[in-house]
């Protein structure tokens, strides 16, 4: 008896310790998922939030000049292992964080000083040292890489990129100052003066010798006698083509590319009022040129083209407050860093208008400074000496304003959105504005939604309240099997099959617009002059049917019409009629056919919904209304819609959902041309369609692959928060008829 | 008139019209599909056209007609084209003419007024062929080692030699995908080996001699398999047919290139359907040749099919687990409602988004992890760490959770709770009634959740381009090479199969057909998947309505 009371008590523990098991493993399992869904949002703001931080800079090590000289240049090499010093003595010192530092003379007789130096831009690092002896001495320093045992070894180094290091300018033993220099792999421009002359400009030309292989210099000559020789600074782009001279507190340039028509062509006012110019730069890719002043403000100008002349102009400035001792910008990006009087250090990127940086020195003035190649590292000269730092900058061109304002980018004639991820070259500026997708997707639904809307709203309200249960059973599942065509098949269906048909049948397209309205009035008309008989047999349950032989009727007439339509009222060429005739550009993959390939596939989400609440407003609301003698389209529209309006509303919602998110049938009906335009005859580029076409080629936690992570995000809360308005309606409207 | 337009009639048929309309776009849509899909495995008739053109010329084209079209004369002025015909329009149509080799384009405009004649010749044959797609001419004699036949004799040796053939090829083809594809993976096994020995510090001399004894071994196994292999194509290279093409000139096309040769024109009706038939099961069983423009598409299917079911195995249990947790044990309070409103709409965020999320939290962090950790000799070439049919399969499940949780629930909430409360009255536990009452009860809607989420995942593109799908996949995620399942490779997708045969293809024009009878296939698989699912959903109704009352 006890024996059998244990196993009992036996079995039920089991049994209750496996009901705790069960209740845990669906507990935790139920809450996991719920956690996973949640985590795509959290994964994606992870992906995002690295845009918007700050840059961030932190000391590698400082280090004390190794000799008394002054210095003219300072540089970093590729791998931040060295931070270099070029000296007025002729020496170059590298610096090492190990405290390894080395020194190495430059190619200097003895005796001789080093007068007046330009340093060629940053990507270059080429130095040209103007001497007393008459000569003019070019170098840079240079890192050799090599594997010695499998170790990445760098080995500091000088070069002399001419094929002499030292170049004769004049034959006396004059003093040269070089005032500017550039040089690429052919062409070294250099202005100069000897003594107490003129400035001249000089254009050293390397040529390979074809007969016996020695490398030959050519040299051309001009006397630069229109720019004073009190100028301050002068600058020279890296094509070697325009100067810029900054004189008697204003900017002029100089177009230098043919040695033989040298001229002014623009004076810049880039002086801020009562301030002096302090400084010029010129940012990566050479188009724009940076103005420091005394009052700290830093203005951007470009070459913009603005009534058919290309002219300097300023763009955007960036106040920094206290007088701005050095800038300097980066090898390919459009970054820029900034030293003041105070020892402040700000980084700032253009495009952008944001100011990644801001860290004082500890009181000392930036002298000299430089990004190392890859811009993640830093070096700067105080008084106190060197300091190396570590960059973290990785994505400054994205700011709020670089996403969703109008931004001057180089070279456009005036501030726009565009959006341009990629491009082949280096010093590319990204544009960055999300507006022309957002804009090409909000086009796109609202074009499908034109299609959409009338058509799912008035065929559910038939469904619903007209049509017979018979008809209504096979309709509604008939209807609805559209949402679960493939949109991949839409897409090819709408870009292969319905584009070319578009473009070809235009005017016939059109017409279907008139015709398919009419036709249905007409059917109407003809129905009530039917007799009494035929439309109250079984048969008036079809009469819906009636309607699909006349439209397809009315359709092919239209198709066939079309030909003739197109030579009497467009000159026989519907295509040619549009671009020519009504001056509207014309792509064959437009918004008319994505409106009409996704207004389908929305068609169905809409209708299903909009039946539904139809159909549930309770019958005793229609009934009483019938029975008080209202007409059946006065009950529909006074009572049945105004019941349902809210689950109307929340069905356009869910399409509209549908086709902000939509990616296969824009990704093939639309050339993917970011545009802002609303005709109806051009494509445009959608939030997914871009993420679809650039996603698969961005490199991994780069700014355009977290800027791509952006555009998901935006869709997600766009779509999230429209499906949640439309589910909140429609739990409300339900409870709503519940109670009724 | 008036006082019909108030007593709102009219708009009544407006709205009908809107139905029509729509039963008409659906109907349409899947009878366009339907029918251009299966037309393309129809012997069309073959045409020979004598032209002669504006200028005098006169040109034979033979092939298959395609479209047809209407030019109005004003456009072909501008062009600068002349014709002598009454009316406003002249007429042209499109030919296929296939002889990719000797023509520039094998589709063509041929315009109405330039024909003389139209035939259609009972010995003109189409040669269907693994390279530059099909040859349309006249044969005229084969040569079969060495021995020349022409006449009857021809047609009855030429399809044997073609039955021939394609046997030969395939044991040729089945060859170098099994016997040495397997060799190559496992030289391939031994290089990884090697370099993790070699990362681990265990390369000693013992070792590495092991490694290069079977490394050899392979090599030599390689090679007899190589000379075996080029035996077999040697065999048929020689044996050719003669044929006479539009040009009028003799051309011979190497027998091993031929995969099939048909006289379409000869053909009755009967005739037809069989050979229908049999392009259908080609088409159905063959891999893709022609940059997937030509062949079939037995990839696709075979890695749709297998993608979606990974997924289903993966989005089952969670989905089941999560509608139980919150239909069953999470309270009924203002929480659970948002999240089941959260759930409901994370059904409609784009698919994209989850592809995105996919190819950042699976391919990269999860993958390049699992990398790190357990694939270190295969750096730096990707093992998990790249897009994948495993990936693939996990992101269309998180996207298709939300459809199964909400059928789940949907069932689970039809059930009377008499039920469970009778249960739990006769002692049962909570887990017992979940398991034995609820749980069966509720199947049909699992089920009709599961299959609403395949036929979704199955039509599921955009995520994929991200994460997993390629055009070309060169192995089968499932061969004879241990482990035997390959959840790393990448995988081919009918959806986007079409996208990229409709839009990334040279010849669009020659690929289009395919992607018609593509887009059948996909839309009769989901179109039945989810008649299949209403069929259950209906069912289910049917059933527990005897509950409520």
């Amino acid at each position: 008896m006890d024996a059998v009371k244990l196993e009992r008590y036996k079995s039920s523990q089991r049994r209750l310790l496996k009901d705790r098991l069960a209740r845990a493993v669906i507990v935790s399992g139920g809450v996991m998922v719920l956690v996973a869904l949640l985590l795509i949002f959290l994964y994606l703001l992870y992906v995002v939030a690295p845009t918007f931080r700050s840059a961030s800079l932190t000391p590698v090590f400082e280090a004390e000049p190794l000799s008394p000289g002054q210095t003219l240049t300072v540089g970093m090499d590729e791998s931040r292992q060295f931070g270099y010093r070029f000296t007025d003595q002729g020496i170059v010192e590298f610096y090492q964080a190990n405290g390894e530092h080395t020194a190495r003379r430059l190619d200097l007789p003895e005796g001789v000083q080093i007068v007046r130096t330009a340093v060629g831009h940053p990507s270059s690092e080429i130095v040209a040292m103007g001497l007393d002896s008459g000569e003019v001495l070019i170098a840079k320093a240079d890192f050799d890489v090599s594997y010695p045992n499998d170790v990445r070894t760098v080995t500091p180094n000088v070069r002399y990129p001419m094929t002499d290091s030292r170049v004769r300018l004049v034959d006396t033993n004059t003093p040269i100052q070089v005032y500017a220099f550039e040089s690429d792999d052919e062409i070294t421009t250099l202005v100069w003066r000897a003594g107490a002359g003129q400035l001249r400009l000089s254009r050293l030309t390397r040529e390979v010798d074809f007969l016996s292989d020695e490398t030959v210099l050519y040299r051309d000559d001009v006397a630069l006698s229109a720019i004073p020789v009190s100028a301050d600074e002068l600058l020279l782009t890296p094509d070697q083509r325009q100067l810029f001279v900054l004189a008697d507190n204003q900017i002029q340039v100089w177009s230098v590319g043919d040695i033989g028509q040298i001229k002014q062509i623009q004076q810049l006012e880039a002086a801020e009022p009562g301030a002096q110019i302090t400084d010029m730069a010129l940012l990566a890719g050479a188009s724009s040129v940076l103005v420091a002043n005394s009052d700290g403000v830093v203005s951007q100008w470009f070459q913009a083209r603005i009534d058919g002349e290309r002219r300097y102009q300023r763009i955007r400035e960036f106040r920094h407050n206290t007088a701005v001792t050095a800038i300097t910008t980066e090898y390919y990006r459009k970054s820029f860093a900034v030293g003041d009087a105070q020892g402040g250090f700000d980084l700032y990127y253009t495009t952008s208008q944001r100011r990644l940086l801001r860290q004082s020195l500890a009181g000392s003035v930036v002298s000299h400074a430089a990004f190392s190649p890859a811009a993640n590292g830093f070096i700067a000269q105080t008084e106190q000496g060197l300091t190396v730092f570590e960059l973290d900058n990785p994505h400054p061109e994205v700011s709020w304003s670089a996403l969703w304002q109008k931004i001057w980018y180089e070279g456009y004639p005036e501030p726009d959105y565009v959006w341009q991820s990629t491009s082949g070259s280096n010093d590319f500026e990204p544009k960055l504005s999300l507006m022309p997708l957002v804009f090409g997707t909000l086009k796109a639904a609202l074009y499908a939604m034109v299609f959409a809307v009338p058509l799912a709203v008035a065929g559910a309200v038939y469904t619903a309240y007209f049509m017979s249960p018979k008809v209504r059973g096979l309709v509604k599942p008939t209807v609805e099997i559209m949402e679960a065509l493939p949109t991949v098949i839409l897409g090819f269906l709408a870009g292969l099959w319905l584009a070319p048909i578009v473009e070809s049948h235009l005017p016939g397209i059109l017409l279907l617009l008139v015709a398919l309205p009419s036709a249905m009035l007409a059917t109407a008309w003809g129905w009530t002059q039917l007799p009494e008989r035929w439309r109250n047999s079984r048969w008036g349950d079809y009469r819906e049917l009636v309607l699909l032989p006349v439209l397809l009727l009315v359709g092919w007439l239209s198709m066939s019409l079309s030909p003739w339509l197109e030579l009497w009222l467009m000159d026989g060429d519907a295509r040619a009629f549009v671009t020519n005739d009504l001056g509207i550009a014309f792509d064959q993959r437009n918004a008319l056919v994505v409106g009409l390939a996704m207004g389908f596939a929305v068609v169905p989400t809409i209708f299903s919904i909009a039946e539904d609440a139809i159909f549930s407003v309770p019958r005793h609301l229609v009934n009483g209304s019938l029975a008080l003698g209202a007409t059946q389209w006065q009950t529909l529209t006074r009572v049945v819609l105004l019941t349902a309006s809210p689950g109307i509303f929340s069905a356009v919602m869910m399409g509209f959902g549908r086709a902000v998110g939509e990616t296969m049938i824009v990704l093939m009906a639309t050339g993917n041309t970011p545009l802002m335009e609303w005709n109806i005859f051009e494509g445009m580029r959608t939030l997914a369609a871009n993420i679809a076409v650039e996603m698969p080629e961005s490199a991994i936690d780069s700014t355009h692959y977290r800027v791509l992570f952006l555009t998901a995000f935006v869709l997600f809360i766009f779509t999230f928060f429209f499906n949640t308005v439309a589910e909140f309606v429609r739990q409300r409207l339900r409870q709503k008829y519940s109670t009724l | 008139m008036n006082k019909w337009f108030k007593s709102g009639a009219p708009w009544i048929w407006m709205t009908g019209g809107a139905v029509s309309l729509s039963l008409i776009a659906v109907l349409g849509l899947l009878l366009l599909i339907a029918s251009r899909g299966l037309v393309y495995f129809w012997p069309s008739t073959l045409y020979q056209w004598d032209l002669v053109h504006a200028d005098g010329r006169e040109e034979v084209v033979i092939g298959e007609r395609y479209e047809w079209e209407q030019v109005p004369l004003e456009r072909l002025e501008e062009a600068g084209i002349q014709f002598e015909v009454e009316g406003e329009f002249v007429e042209r149509f499109l030919v296929k003419t296939g002889n990719r080799e000797f023509v520039p384009l094998d589709f063509r405009w041929i315009w109405q007024p330039t024909v003389v004649t139209e035939r259609s010749p009972v010995d003109l044959a189409a040669f269907e062929r693994i390279r530059n797609g099909n040859f349309y001419g006249y044969p005229i004699a084969v040569v079969i080692d060495g021995a020349r036949f022409e006449g009857a004799a021809m047609e009855s040796q030429m399809k044997d030699a073609i039955a021939q053939s394609n046997a030969l090829a395939a044991q040729a083809n089945e060859l170098q995908s099994k016997a040495i594809g397997q060799i190559n993976y496992q030289l391939e096994q031994l290089r990884l080996t090697e370099r993790k020995l070699a990362l681990n510090g265990q390369d000693s001399e013992a070792a590495l001699a092991a490694i290069a004894v079977s490394r050899e071994a392979l090599n030599q196994e390689y090679l007899v398999l190589e000379s075996r292999l080029f035996a077999l194509r040697e065999q048929a290279a020689d044996d050719h047919v003669v044929v006479r093409d539009m040009r009028g000139e003799s051309v011979s096309l190497p027998l091993d290139q031929v995969m099939a040769v048909s006289f379409p024109n000869r053909m009755n009706l009967w005739a037809k359907g069989r050979w229908w038939a049999q392009e259908i099961a080609k088409f159905l069983s063959s891999e893709p040749r022609e940059a997937n423009t030509e062949g079939g598409v037995f990839p696709a299917i075979f890695g749709t099919v297998f993608m979606v079911l990974l997924m289903a195995v993966i989005v089952t249990p969670f989905g089941v687990m999560a509608a139980v947790y919150l239909h069953e044990y999470a309270g009924n309070g203002a929480l659970t409602r948002f999240i089941r409103i959260a759930v409901i709409n994370l059904a409609g965020v784009p698919s994209i988004v989850y592809g995105v999320f996919g190819l950042g939290f699976f391919v990269y962090m999860l993958g390049g992890s699992i990398d790190a950790l357990f694939y270190p000799e295969a750096h730096p070439a990707p093992t998990f760490g790249t897009p994948g049919v495993l990936w693939s399969a996990l992101t269309l499940a998180i996207l298709t959770l939300p459809v199964v949780i909400v059928s789940t629930e949907e069932g689970l909430s039809r059930i009377p709770s008499s039920v469970r409360q009778g249960s739990l009255a006769l002692g049962a536990t909570q887990a017992e009634t979940l398991w034995r009452i609820v749980l069966p009860m509720a199947s049909p809607a699992i089920m009709t959740g599961l299959i609403l989420a395949v036929a979704r995942a199955a039509g599921e593109v955009a995520p994929l381009m991200l994460v997993g799908v390629v055009k070309l996949a060169p192995q089968l995620p499932v061969d004879g090479n241990f482990p035997f399942v390959h959840l790393e490779r990448k995988f081919m997708h009918l959806g986007f199969h079409i996208y990229d045969v409709g839009f990334q293809s040279p010849n669009v024009e020659a690929a289009r057909p395919l992607v018609y009878a593509t887009s059948f296939l996909l839309v009769s698989v989901i179109v039945s998947l989810n008649l299949t699912a209403i069929a259950v959903r209906n069912h289910l109704r049917e059933k527990y309505r005897s509950f409520d009352n």
